[in-house]
C-alpha cells in the first residue's frame, strides 16, 4: 500500500510528495438528505488522483466541498497539515485550488483570452486608481499576465481562437478553455470535475496527454472525476471509488479494479 | 380601554384594507410569475390601463380619438351613448384577454428562454407602451369611475365600535370603499383558488408552474396556458384598478401604487398565492402603522413612500427567499 | 477598402490590449474629438445646447455609470434618478459651503459623495439577484426622493424646496448661473464626458472589469476560480455611482441651473437611463453614447415632426413617445439585446470584408 507518509517514486518516474489536502470524516447534508457520508481520503503532492462512482455518488459535492463552495456539516479539510477555517470560494482559490466544471462555467460574453486573464485574479493586484489611468502599475501588471497566459495558451494550442468570444466554441474547446482558465492560476491542485465528457476518442487523447504533460511538466496535483474507466487507469495514480455518498474502496487502480465492492456498484448487485 | 390604543387598532383595520388591495395586484404577478417566470413590472399600468378602458367604454369615448382628430382633422369624441356597467366590464375583460393574447403573440413568445432580467426589462419596455396606449386611447386626464360604488365612511362601524371607548373615541373610522373592495379581492381570490385547484385549465396552468417540459410532453400548450394568465392578470388588474380608481382617480400614479406589490412579493415570495396574500397584508400594516407612530411625528410624513421597499429591502438581506420561499440550494 | 485590419501588426502586448485596434478607427476617434472639441464650440448656439448636445453629454456620463453596473457587472439597477439626486444635492451644498472652491471639484466630490452612497446601497447585492435587487434599488430610489424633500437642510431651507445654483466662474468665465454662455455649458459637459469615458474604458478593459463581466456571466463559477464578489460588486456600484454622481450635479449645476428633486430625478428618470443603456447596448461604452444620443433626439424629432410641421397636440406626441420608447425597448430586447452598438459592429464587420465578402 501506497499509504505511507514518505514520498515516493512512481514506476514512470515521478515523485510523489507527502499529503496535500486531507478530508476527514466528511457529512453534508441538504436539509434531510446526507449527499456524503464520513468519508475520508487525501491527496498526495504530485499524484494524479481520481474519484469514480455511479451518478449521483457525490463526486461533484465531494470538489464543492474542497473548492469551498459547499460546507460541509461535519469533519474538517486540512491543506497542507494545516486545518481549514471556513473560508469563502474565492480564498480558497488564493490558497492554490483551481479547478473545472462538470455543465461548463465559462464567461460567456467574454471572450477566451479575457476567460482565461479572469484565472490570473489572484496574481494582480493594482489599486483601482492605477486601472482608471492605465499607467503604472496597471498596465505593467496587464502585460506580464498576459505573457503568462499566452504560454498556457500555447501550451492548450488555443492560439487561434484567443480572441473568439467563448459563446462561440464548439463544446469540446470550451472544455479545453476552461481548462486553460485554471491552469491561468498557477495552481498547486487542480480539480478537474468530468474533464472528458461528451467528447469524441480523438478529444478524449488530447485531454489525457495535456493532463499528464501538466503533471509532469509543473507537478501540478490534479483530483477528477471521470467516468471513462479506461481514461481513469490509465491516468491516475491513486482511485476513491464513491456510491451513495459513501466511499467503497481506495487504492491504486489495480487494486480497485479487484474490490468486491467497486465490482458490485458498478454491474448492480441484489440487495437481499 | 385608552383611545389611542383604538385609534392604534383603526390604523391597523385601515392598513389591512390597503394591504388587501396591494394583495390583489400582487395576485397578478403571481399568476403570471409561476405559469412563465415572467416577472411582469407593467402589472400596475395594466390596472391602471384597465380602469381607463373601463371609464371610456362606460361613457362612450372614441379610442384613439385624439389621434384620429389630429390626423384626419375630424372632430370625433363620444358615440353619444353611455354603456351599462356590467356590459362595460365585459367588454373590458374581452379587451385584456385581447391584450393578453397580443403579449404573448408578438411579444413573449419571441423571448422564451431568455434570462430573467432581459424578460423583466422587456416587461418595464410593456409598461411604457401600454401607458402610452392607454393615453392615446382614452386621453390622460384624470377619471372617475362611476360604478356606483359606496363612497364616504362606514357610520355603521362607526357607531357599533364607539362603544368600546370612553368619551374621547368616536369608533372606528373606516371607509366603505375599502370594506367593499376587501370583500371583492376575498371573493376574486377564492374563486381563483377554486379555478386553480377545480377545473381542466386550472390543473394545466398548475401543472405548467411546476415544470414546463413535463406539462408540454403530456399535451399541455404553454401557449394557452401564458394566454391565460396574462388574461386572468389583466381581470385581476381591473378589478385593482377599479378599487383604486373609486379611491383616487383613475390617473398615472396608479400605477405607481400598483408598484407597492413589488416589495409585497419580496416578502411574501414570489410563487406562493397565500405569501402574496400575506405579504400584502403585512405590507399594507407596516406602512401605515409606521407613518403612525413614527414617520408622521417625527420624520415629517409621507414615510409611505419608501417604508414597503426598504422593509423589503431589510428583510430580503436576511432572507432572501422570502417567508414562504424554499432555501435555495445553488448548484455549479 | 480602406477599412482593414490585415497588416496592421501588433508587437506589443499594449498595442495589442489598446482602445482602438485598427487604425482606421483609431483616425476616426481623434477626428470626432477634433470636431467636438475645436469646432462644435463655435458653431454651437442655444437651443443647440440646450435641447441636444448638453443633456445629451450628461445623460452619456449617466448612461456609461450605469451600464457598469447593469452591463459590465449584470445588476440592474432602477435606482439612477436617486443617485444622480445625491450628486445633484451634494454638489448644491458643497456650492454653498464652500463658495471659493472650484466648481469642478465640487463636481467630482459629488461623485465621490454619490459613490459612497452607492456601495451604501449596493450592499444587499451580496445577498440578493436578478430583479430582486432591481425593485431593492427601488428602495433607494423612493428614499433618496423623499429624504431630499422632507431635509429641507438639504435645500437650505429654501421655501419653494427647489435647489438653485448661485454663479461660478471658471478662467473667468460663468459656468454655472443664469449668464453661463452655451459653449462653456458644452465645454465643460465635454470635457467631463471625456475624461469619464476614458477611465470607464480603462477599468473595463483591465482586471476589475474582467471581474465585474465574470461575476454578470456566471457568478458562483466566478467566486470558485478567485474574484471576490463583494469587491466586485461594491466597486462596480462605487464606480457606477460616481459617474452618475458626476451627472447629477451637472445636470443641476450646469444644465437646468434650478431643480425641484421630484420632477427632475424620480423614477421616470431611472427608466430613461435604464432605455438608453438597453437601446445603446449593454455591456459598451460606445452604446452608452448611442443610447443617449438615441433617446435625446427622439423627443426632440417628434416635437419637430409632430407638433411643428405636422401641428398635433403636445400630449400627443409625448403619448406617442411612451410607446415609441416602449416598443423599441421590446423589440431590441428580442431582436438585439446587444443594442444600436451591436448593429454598428455588425455594419464594421461588413464593412471590414467589403467588397470581397467571402
Amino acid at each position: 500500500m501506497k499509504d505511507s507518509v514518505e514520498s515516493y517514486v512512481t514506476d514512470d518516474g515521478r515523485t510523489i510528495g507527502g499529503v496535500m489536502l486531507d478530508l476527514r470524516n466528511i457529512t453534508l447534508r441538504f436539509g434531510g438528505v446526507e449527499a456524503i457520508k464520513d468519508i475520508s481520503f487525501n491527496i498526495r503532492e504530485g499524484e494524479i488522483r481520481a474519484i469514480i462512482g455511479p451518478n449521483g455518488a457525490g463526486k461533484s459535492s465531494m470538489l464543492n466541498i474542497i473548492s469551498g463552495f459547499y460546507k460541509p456539516q461535519e469533519g474538517e479539510v486540512l491543506f497542507d497539515g494545516v486545518a481549514r477555517p471556513p473560508m469563502p470560494p474565492y480564498q480558497v482559490a488564493r490558497q492554490g485550488i483551481a479547478r473545472t466544471f462538470q455543465n461548463i462555467a465559462l464567461f460567456e460574453g467574454m471572450s477566451v483570452l479575457d476567460n482565461v486573464m479572469t484565472g490570473r485574479m489572484n496574481h494582480m493586484n493594482a489599486s483601482i486608481f492605477s486601472q482608471a489611468m492605465w499607467f503604472g502599475k496597471a498596465q505593467r501588471e496587464e502585460v506580464e499576465n498576459r505573457e503568462a497566459v499566452e504560454r498556457i495558451i500555447d501550451f492548450l494550442e488555443i492560439q487561434k481562437i484567443r480572441k473568439t468570444p467563448v459563446s462561440r466554441l464548439p463544446y469540446g474547446l470550451k472544455k479545453r478553455v476552461e481548462l486553460a482558465r485554471a491552469l491561468a492560476a498557477e495552481p498547486r491542485l487542480l480539480l478537474l470535475d468530468e474533464p472528458m465528457a461528451g467528447m469524441n476518442v480523438e478529444e478524449k487523447e488530447d485531454m489525457s496527454r495535456f493532463i499528464l504533460d501538466l503533471n509532469d511538466e509543473f507537478g501540478t496535483t490534479i483530483a477528477l472525476i471521470e467516468h471513462d474507466m479506461g481514461v481513469v487507469m490509465d491516468l491516475s495514480d491513486r482511485v476513491v471509488v464513491m456510491d451513495y455518498g459513501r466511499k467503497i474502496g481506495d487504492g491504486t487502480p489495480d487494486e480497485v479494479r479487484g474490490n468486491q465492492g467497486v465490482i458490485d456498484a458498478y454491474l448492480g448487485v441484489s440487495h437481499d | 380601554m385608552s383611545s389611542e390604543f383604538l385609534y392604534g387598532i383603526e390604523v391597523i383595520i385601515n392598513g389591512l384594507m390597503a394591504g388587501v388591495l396591494y394583495a390583489l395586484v400582487a395576485l397578478g404577478f403571481v399568476l403570471i410569475y409561476k405559469a412563465s417566470g415572467i416577472f411582469n413590472y407593467s402589472q400596475g399600468v395594466m390596472a391602471l390601463f384597465a380602469a381607463l378602458t373601463l371609464v371610456g367604454i362606460m361613457e362612450g369615448q372614441v379610442p384613439f380619438s385624439h389621434l384620429i382628430n389630429a390626423i384626419f382633422g375630424t372632430e370625433l369624441h363620444h358615440f353619444g351613448w353611455e354603456v351599462p356597467a356590467f356590459l362595460a366590464i365585459a367588454l373590458t375583460v374581452v379587451v385584456m384577454v385581447i391584450f393578453a393574447w397580443l403579449v404573448q403573440r408578438f411579444v413573449f413568445r419571441h423571448l422564451v428562454g431568455q434570462e430573467p432580467i432581459i424578460l423583466f426589462m422587456a416587461t418595464i419596455g410593456l409598461a411604457y407602451f401600454l401607458e402610452g396606449v392607454g393615453d392615446l386611447m382614452w386621453g390622460s386626464e384624470i377619471k372617475t369611475i362611476a360604478l356606483g360604488l359606496p363612497q364616504g365612511n362606514a357610520r355603521w362601524l362607526e357607531d357599533v365600535t364607539s362603544a368600546l371607548g370612553d368619551d374621547t373615541f368616536y369608533g372606528f373610522f373606516v371607509r366603505q370603499l375599502d370594506i367593499v373592495a376587501a370583500l371583492v379581492a376575498m371573493v376574486l381570490v377564492t374563486a381563483l383558488i377554486v379555478f386553480a385547484q377545480y377545473t381542466k385549465q386550472g390543473r394545466a396552468m398548475r401543472a405548467v408552474a411546476d415544470d414546463h417540459q413535463a406539462a408540454l410532453s403530456v399535451g399541455i400548450s404553454l401557449n394557452f396556458i401564458w394566454v391565460l394568465v396574462w388574461s386572468l392578470a389583466g381581470v385581476v388588474a381591473l378589478v385593482a384598478g377599479v378599487m383604486w380608481g373609486a379611491k383616487s382617480g383613475v390617473q398615472f400614479s396608479l400605477s405607481l401604487i400598483a408598484l407597492k406589490a413589488l416589495p409585497v412579493l419580496m416578502l411574501g415570495g414570489f410563487t406562493s398565492i397565500p405569501g402574496a396574500i400575506i405579504g400584502g397584508l403585512i405590507i399594507g400594516v407596516g406602512e401605515q402603522l409606521f407613518e403612525y407612530t413614527i414617520g408622521g411625528p417625527f420624520l415629517g410624513g409621507a414615510t409611505e413612500n419608501w417604508f414597503a421597499y426598504m422593509l423589503a429591502l431589510l428583510f430580503l438581506v436576511f432572507r432572501p427567499q422570502g417567508l414562504f420561499g424554499e432555501k435555495i440550494i445553488e448548484r455549479v | 477598402m480602406f477599412y482593414r485590419e490585415a497588416g496592421d501588426f501588433k508587437t506589443s502586448y499594449e498595442a495589442d490590449s489598446q482602445t482602438f485596434p485598427i487604425a482606421f478607427d483609431r483616425y476616426r476617434y481623434w477626428v470626432i474629438l477634433a470636431v467636438a472639441y475645436l469646432v462644435i464650440p463655435f458653431l454651437i448656439n442655444d437651443y443647440w445646447a440646450n435641447a441636444i448636445l448638453v443633456p445629451f453629454l450628461i445623460y452619456a456620463i449617466a448612461a456609461i455609470g450605469l451600464n457598469i453596473l447593469t452591463g459590465y457587472c449584470g445588476q440592474v439597477s432602477l435606482g439612477t434618478g436617486g443617485f444622480m439626486a445625491v450628486g445633484a444635492y451634494s454638489c448644491y451644498k458643497l456650492m454653498t459651503s464652500f463658495p471659493d472652491v472650484s466648481i469642478i471639484i465640487h463636481v467630482v466630490l459629488a461623485g465621490v459623495i454619490t459613490a459612497v452612497v452607492g456601495a451604501a446601497f449596493g450592499l444587499p447585492s451580496l445577498r440578493i439577484k436578478g430583479f430582486y435587487l432591481a425593485v431593492a434599488t427601488l428602495a433607494a430610489q423612493f428614499f433618496l426622493v423623499w429624504l431630499f424633500n422632507k431635509v429641507s437642510w438639504f435645500y437650505n431651507y429654501s421655501a419653494s424646496g427647489q435647489i438653485s445654483a448661485p454663479e461660478r466662474m471658471l478662467f473667468g468665465a460663468p459656468v454655472t448661473g443664469p449668464n453661463t454662455e452655451p459653449w462653456v455649458q458644452y465645454m465643460v459637459c465635454l470635457v467631463f464626458v471625456t475624461i469619464c469615458a476614458i477611465i470607464a474604458r480603462n477599468l473595463t478593459r483591465g482586471t476589475l472589469g474582467r471581474s465585474w463581466m465574470a461575476i454578470r456571466d456566471m457568478d458562483i463559477a466566478a467566486e470558485i476560480i478567485g474574484v471576490n464578489p463583494l469587491k466586485a460588486k461594491l466597486t462596480a456600484f462605487a464606480v457606477s455611482s460616481f459617474f452618475i454622481g458626476i451627472s447629477g450635479a451637472l445636470f443641476f449645476s450646469v444644465y437646468l441651473g434650478a431643480v425641484e428633486v421630484g420632477e427632475a430625478f424620480g423614477i421616470q428618470k431611472s427608466f430613461l437611463v435604464l432605455f438608453m443603456i438597453i437601446l445603446g447596448g449593454l455591456g459598451s461604452i460606445f452604446g452608452s453614447f448611442a443610447g443617449a444620443a438615441f433617446l435625446v433626439l427622439l423627443p426632440v424629432l417628434l416635437k419637430v415632426i409632430g407638433v411643428d410641421l405636422l401641428g398635433w397636440p403636445t400630449d400627443l406626441v409625448s403619448h406617442l413617445r411612451l410607446v415609441i420608447i416602449g416598443a423599441l425597448i421590446m423589440f431590441f430586447l428580442i431582436k438585439e439585446p446587444h443594442g444600436l452598438a451591436q448593429l454598428w459592429r455588425i455594419a464594421k464587420e461588413k464593412l471590414r470584408l467589403w467588397p470581397f465578402p467571402y
